[in-house]
């Protein structure tokens, strides 16, 4: 995969999408930095990557609206590895509700995680990636930022808003070294989702070309592949995971 | 000293000589000193003086002589 021996940092790493990715890399040679809300919120990733014979991934626990636990994160990470090569914004929330009855609080909440957090996370990867004039920065969407969904619009603003800033921060540094894409996934199956009734899954299933939810490992793969070498001509792009649905 | 370290610093980042630098210089003042030079040098001073800048930090950088009013900040001590 191309990615061995470079030090990438996975965000919201203790489940999900983040934790298949982080275990994906590890397994492929990377030196992985895992970050979650707290270090126990890890204990299944560290297992996993060591299962996977990775090496030994450095966690680092903040929530990702502490700007200045997140500095401390970076300094941590510049001063154990002396640099960056990877970043994935994966970190995220989800809350639902229509319309007319989304809280300010929600909305703001998601704001916050899904999108401050993104740009924080990004600019801080530039200071140690520019310098260098090299890195690759995997933004994690949703189709429902790209489509939109009902029930879902301060969710759907939150990730729209990470595709902006994907597409601003690629022509910023495109010409030096550092690649940013996206990836949008579409129905994966993974806690944010396990809520999910059945009655609505079935509903869901029938707007998805494969007929098929998704896998976790399915989208880890194409952010493994966006941060390697193999993707060294991609940037500003979105790509979506999403088995062909259409929302 | 950390005059001397703050100017072979600028003169890194900006690849300019060190006989250039005086307080007096700002930025965009000269050609080499640009927005991508500016955060290269930022990105210097982090490495130099282990620290890291806060955004606010970089945006109020405007000069040598406001670097080093910056980096007292960080506890950093100018002659």
């Amino acid at each position: 995969m191309l990615v061995g021996n470079r030090v990438i940092l996975v965000t919201g790493a203790a489940r999900g999408i983040g934790q298949a990715t982080a275990v994906f890399l590890a397994a492929s040679g990377a030196q992985v930095i895992i970050h979650g809300r707290s270090e126990e919120s890890m204990d299944e990733t560290v297992r996993l990557i060591q299962s996977a014979e990775g090496l030994e991934p450095l966690r680092v626990a903040y929530d990702v609206r502490d700007e200045a636990g997140m500095k401390l994160a970076f300094k941590q990470i510049k001063k154990i590895f002396g640099r960056l090569d990877g970043l994935v914004n994966n970190a995220g929330i989800m809350t639902e509700g229509l319309m007319g009855m989304v809280k300010t609080t929600h909305i703001q909440e998601m704001l916050d995680v899904n999108v401050t957090s993104v740009i924080l996370h990004m600019q801080l990867s530039s200071r140690l990636m520019l310098k260098n004039k090299q890195g690759s920065i995997v933004n994690v969407s949703s189709i429902i930022g790209t489509r939109g969904s009902e029930g879902s619009a301060a969710y759907a603003a939150s990730k729209a808003a990470v595709i902006g800033a994907t597409l601003s921060a690629s022509k910023e540094w495109a010409g030096k070294g550092v690649r940013v894409n996206a990836v949008a996934p579409g129905f994966i199956e993974t806690d944010l989702t396990a809520h999910y009734m059945e009655n609505k899954k079935e509903k869901l299933l029938e707007t998805i070309k494969m007929n098929r939810f998704g896998h976790v490992e399915e989208v880890a793969s194409v952010i493994s592949f966006l941060l390697s070498d193999m993707s060294s001509y991609i940037t500003g792009q979105v790509i979506g995971v999403d088995g062909g649905m259409v929302i | 000293m950390n005059t001397q370290k703050l100017k072979s610093v600028f003169a890194e980042a900006l690849d300019i000589e060190e006989s250039f630098i005086t307080d007096e210089l700002t930025y965009n003042s000269i050609a080499e000193w640009d927005s991508v030079a500016h955060m290269a040098l930022v990105a210097e001073i982090d490495d130099q003086f282990d620290i890291m800048l806060d955004t606010d930090d970089v945006l109020d950088l405007s000069s040598f002589s406001k670097a080093k009013e910056i980096l007292t900040k960080y506890d950093i001590a100018f002659d």
